[in-house]
């Protein structure tokens, strides 16, 4: 089938010279969609959207967006329980850009709940498959949006990295994820799990797919205060080399790491050679303080999520559960009913790194960790264009195999959980095969460095010619 | 370490009604992760700023302008109970 | 043993802005139940607050005429804790980094000055049946959100009266800065006191409990006097003080403990993510401190140049009410209406007429201002004596009108140095001979019997200067 074969770039391209209909696309991949094996969609649209602009730039290309972008009358319910066919009565902003751009909404794709989890195991309504071996997890949070693009149930879809949910799905799932730098895109009808951390971006077949998604999702929003105006257009990479780039590689990240597999280090190492082919400069750098990442974040993130998690208490939407007229009662039965054993972790890690007497040692200082991380950036982005990691120390693992352990289970994050700790974007590029599984490349820049880190992520996916067409 | 009792507090704290089994649970698994976490106590960050925000966007104010509201059947329309034009709920007492 | 009272006020203020604090859901009162709420004041998954400017504003300006220190950077926090309603699970207020800190007003010194947001409203539905035995309450979203300022007072307030009167104080004082309505009845204005009482004389001060729900200004002195009372009762009694929060009941007077939550004090403050710091700009405070009327410390300078006394400037300083109607007297005084009224006895007959209102906003009674400044003249230009004028100003209150009409219609004019008070002078002699006879004999103090004689006669119309003068002449001393 080649419309399949098509890239979303690709497939607007045709759109606007009239060589493809949007309402042929947008049927052959609802039918995908709505034929779905992975569980990867938990809602899939069944009205033909209105024909788009002429000049919209995206061109009809239907997109995924994960469960937690709320949209207006559609089942919004972050993949829990507690939300379970909540119909908002508004939408999301980077949706409403996506629409307004020309995109319809194509289904809603399962996520671990509220976002928490880095497997997909923890959503409310079950795992998603990973689309090279079913067997496998797809990664989380975001592993809906990943495996859909990846097994062409979806031309592209957006997901949110807190600690790198969108970077770990796209790895173990082969596709590409950038993680913007935080303020670049709204949150607003994004449903929280951690705000300062919570960034949405796309997850898409090729960096192309990834940069013309993402110029669509840029701009100040009124409703997020917190939101940026982007200080530049997003430009359609077209780097063909890596000539003055310098490229620092974290010793801390890498070479000191436990638990990196050997295949997902060979690859590494391949890669940056091929940046050096490319003319790049290649050097070791440190990040003192990357190891404690995952510490801070495992604080941050919870505290966030304990107090962001409050509203759902069984009064104004959502599920209630209520046995013999007990305020209280009535809130503790519903939050113990509607949420899942991992969300329920946090919020008691969250809340206890609050409470009092607990704060200064562990959400006080986990803060000050995290100044301490954006200053190591800030020194390595003096001498180096942008520091490079895998992004996941692993491939895609077996279903089940972590969720007896969740300290297992955060411990993969390292390489992840850093630069949203910085606020600093960051993109993951399938970068070769080992055991017949995606391993793939992850590439930082300071702040707004969108432009550059997609140029050079352009010129090493040229170079590499990973081949994603396996799972579809 | 965290035990029982605290489980119990935090618990309560968060409104999360949980079982013997799960209490157990907690226990370990949270005084396992905390282990872990425990490692940042040995940094020294004497005169170090805590970061409240990533971003630090100057105004961030909005002017003081209505916006149109939802419609009272909107707003209750995911409520699940529903008393004389609000949101219904077991009485907090005094 | 003496016990002395130690305390400090928290008041919450509604702001008078066009929308809510943190979202474009217009302010109301009165409205149905939930017609005022949006995304954001709802707490739908996925919405998030934007700080309105004009509430900024309005803190700022309460912050500048509160004398405080203004942050130019201030954060939000959340204060987490479970009740419904409170939409998001937390409420969005200041915590360590407030927006103003320090400051005066009167005697009082101020704490802290911050924003956050008001919660919604529940309504008790008693029992509904529906589980048997259950009661039932439902929330009502139109207020939750509405911009709050907080008021926080050092432990400076030392009796139940004085801390009414320095409330009604900060009451005028906000009522001048057109920020808020200051309604204690609708609940615009609310107040919450720390109470607790030691022995006089001794700088240490005593477990303190709160008070809450004191919706007018006379319950705030009852429900501090009440408390006070039951603090000193204890501790006579050999108990102690037991830090706790208190309903005050108006109705029977009674206190209440509010039921001891255990998380009560672990609200686990931390800095809101949500909103991005308050940078207060020099501009800001620029435009702040355009749009604020003359302060009560100015005022209260300009007053003493007027040669008011210090406790009159300070009391029409602080009461605008009083202070504006002072002015508009005067101003009409000055446009000379023939006698040349001072203006500290213009302001004494202004204190006068506030007492014979009971406190009341003179403005709003039945004397206008051009009435007092003419009742002021007749009296300055001996027309009428002080007490036929405190009679008139009597029936000024009662029915409004023009003084000197009703000099005119009960003849209460004074009565001059003419026959007719010879007449009651040697009358007056004659009727008290004794009184006469010390006086002759040099005690000159003797001779009030004669003059009140003559008082009474002229029913007040006499100028007692000259019937003294008249007395002591006709009695040869
Ligand atoms: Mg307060
Ligand atoms: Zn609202």
């Amino acid at each position: 089938m080649t419309l399949l074969a098509l890239t979303a770039a690709q497939a607007a391209e045709q759109v606007r010279a009239g060589e493809l209909a949007p309402a042929e696309l947008w049927e052959a991949y609802r039918e995908r969609a709505a034929a779905d094996e992975l569980n990867a969609f938990l809602w899939v649209a069944d009205e033909a959207p209105a024909s788009p602009a002429d000049d919209a730039p995206l061109a009809g290309v239907p997109f995924a967006a994960k469960d937690l972008f709320c949209v207006r009358g559609v089942p919004s319910q972050a993949a829990s329980r507690i939300l379970e066919d909540y119909r908002p009565p508004y939408t999301a902003t980077v949706v409403e850009q996506i629409v307004a751009a020309g995109a319809p909404v194509l289904g809603k794709t399962n996520q671990d709940e509220f976002a928490m989890g880095s497997s997909n195991e923890n959503s409310g309504f079950g795992p998603v498959l990973n689309p090279w071996d079913r067997s496998r997890v797809p990664g989380g949070s975001s592993g809906g949006s990943a495996a859909a693009v990846a097994a062409g149930l979806a031309p592209w879809a957006i997901g949110t990295d807190t600690g790198g949910s969108i970077r770990q799905p796209a790895a173990l799932c082969g596709v590409v994820g950038l993680k913007p730098t935080y303020g670049a895109c709204s949150r607003y009808g994004m449903i929280a799990f951690a705000s300062s951390l919570d960034q949405a971006g796309p997850l898409t077949r090729d960096v192309t797919d990834a940069a013309l998604l993402f110029s669509a999702m840029v701009g100040k929003d009124h409703c997020d205060s917190t939101s940026v105006a982007f200080p530049e257009a997003v430009r359609r990479p077209r780097a063909e080399d890596l000539r003055g780039i310098r490229l620092g590689v974290p010793e801390e990240l890498t070479s000191e790491a436990e638990g990196l597999e050997p295949g997902v280090r060979e690859n590494f190492e391949a890669t940056l050679r091929l940046a050096e082919e490319l003319g790049a400069e290649v050097e070791p750098t440190r990040l003192p303080h990357a190891a404690h990442g995952l510490s801070a974040y495992y604080l941050i993130a919870p505290a966030e999520a304990s107090s962001n998690l409050a509203r759902y208490d069984g009064v104004r939407y959502g599920l209630r559960v209520e046995a013999d007229g007990d305020l209280v009662d009535m809130y503790s039965r519903t939050r113990a009913a509607g949420f899942g054993p991992e969300v329920k972790r946090r919020i008691m890690l969250g809340t206890y790194a609050l409470s009092a007497g607990y704060y200064d040692a562990y959400y006080g200082r986990a803060q000050r960790v995290r100044t301490k991380i954006a200053e190591d950036f800030a020194g390595a982005f003096e001498r180096f264009d942008f520091v490079v990691t895998p992004t996941s120390p692993t491939v895609a693992f077996p279903l089940g195999a972590r969720t007896d352990d969740p300290l297992a289970m955060y411990l993969a994050d390292y390489c992840t959980v850093p630069m949203p700790l910085a606020g600093i974007p960051a993109i993951s590029i399938p970068n070769g095969l080992s055991e017949g599984l995606p391993t793939s490349f992850q590439i930082a820049g300071p702040a707004f460095s969108e432009n550059r880190i997609l140029d050079a992520a352009y010129a090493l996916e040229q170079a590499i010619g990973f081949d994603g067409s396996v799972p579809r | 370490m965290l035990d029982r009792s605290e489980v119990l507090h935090v618990a309560r704290l968060a409104r999360l009604r949980l079982t013997d089994e799960e209490v157990e649970r907690m226990s370990r698994e949270l005084s396992k992760v905390l282990d872990h976490i425990e490692k940042i106590s040995e940094l020294d960050l004497e005169g170090v700023p805590p970061t409240s925000h990533v971003v630090d966007v100057p105004g961030g104010l909005r002017a003081d302008e209505p916006r149109p509201c939802l419609s009272r059947e909107e707003a209750l329309a995911s409520a699940p109970a529903v008393a004389e034009g609000g949101f219904e709920v077991p009485s907090p007492g005094l | 043993m003496s016990w002395e009272p130690v305390i400090g006020l928290e008041v919450h203020v509604q702001l008078s802005t066009r929308t809510k604090m943190f979202c474009g859901c217009e302010l109301s009162f009165g409205d149905p139940p939930n017609v005022h709420t949006c995304s954001v004041c709802l707490g739908l998954p996925g919405s998030l607050p934007v700080a309105n400017e004009r509430a900024v504003q309005y803190a700022l300006k309460i912050g500048l005429a509160l004398e405080c220190e203004l942050a130019p950077r201030s954060i939000f926090h959340r204060k987490n804790y479970f009740y419904p309603d409170l939409s998001k699970g937390y409420q969005i207020s200041q915590y360590d980094e407030p927006l103003c800190r320090g400051g005066r007003l009167g005697d009082v010194r101020i704490h802290r000055v911050h924003l956050e947001e008001d919660a919604a409203k529940l309504v008790h539905l008693g029992q509904s049946g529906r589980i048997h035995g259950s009661d039932r309450s439902v929330v009502d979203f139109n207020r939750g959100g509405t911009p709050l300022v907080e008021i926080v007072t050092e432990p400076d307030l030392r009796t139940p009266e004085d801390a009414r009167e320095w409330l009604v104080l900060l009451r005028n004082t906000l009522r001048q800065l057109a920020v808020s309505d200051v309604n204690m009845e609708e609940g615009s204005l609310r107040c919450d006191a720390n109470v607790s009482v030691r022995q006089a004389g001794t700088a240490e001060l005593g477990t303190k409990t709160e008070l809450k729900n004191m919706n007018s200004f006379r319950f705030v002195e009852r429900g501090i006097r009440a408390e006070v009372e039951r603090q000193v009762g204890l501790l006579e009694s050999g108990q102690n003080v037991v830090q706790e929060t208190l309903h005050f009941d108006p109705q029977g007077g009674t206190l209440t403990p509010l039921r001891s939550k255990e998380e009560a004090h672990d609200y686990r403050y931390f800095p809101e993510p949500d909103l991005v710091p308050v940078r207060v700009t020099e501009e800001m405070v620029a435009a702040a401190r355009a749009e604020l009327p003359e302060l009560p410390a100015a005022r209260a300078e300009r007053y003493l140049e007027l040669e008011l006394s210090a406790d009159t400037a300070r009391r029409f300083a602080y009461r605008p009410d009083l202070g504006d109607y002072f002015e508009r007297a005067l101003a009409v005084a000055a446009a000379g209406d023939g006698a040349d009224v001072s203006a500290q006895s213009l302001a004494n007959w202004v204190a006068e007429l506030a007492s014979q209102l009971d406190d009341a906003d003179p403005a709003e009674s039945k004397v206008a201002p051009e009435a007092l400044a003419r009742l002021a003249g007749l009296v300055t230009g001996r027309g009428v004596t002080s007490a036929v004028a405190q009679q008139v100003l009597g029936r000024l209150v009662a029915e409004g009108g023009d003084p000197a009409a009703i000099v005119e219609a009960e003849s209460l004019a004074t009565i001059g140095g003419g026959g007719e008070l010879e007449e009651t002078v040697r009358a007056a002699i004659e009727a008290n001979p004794d009184a006469a006879e010390r006086v002759r004999a040099g005690k000159a103090e003797a001779i009030g019997p004669i003059v009140g004689y003559v008082m009474r006669e002229t029913k007040g119309r006499a100028d007692g200067g000259q019937v003294t003068r008249m007395v002591r002449e006709r009695l040869g001393v």
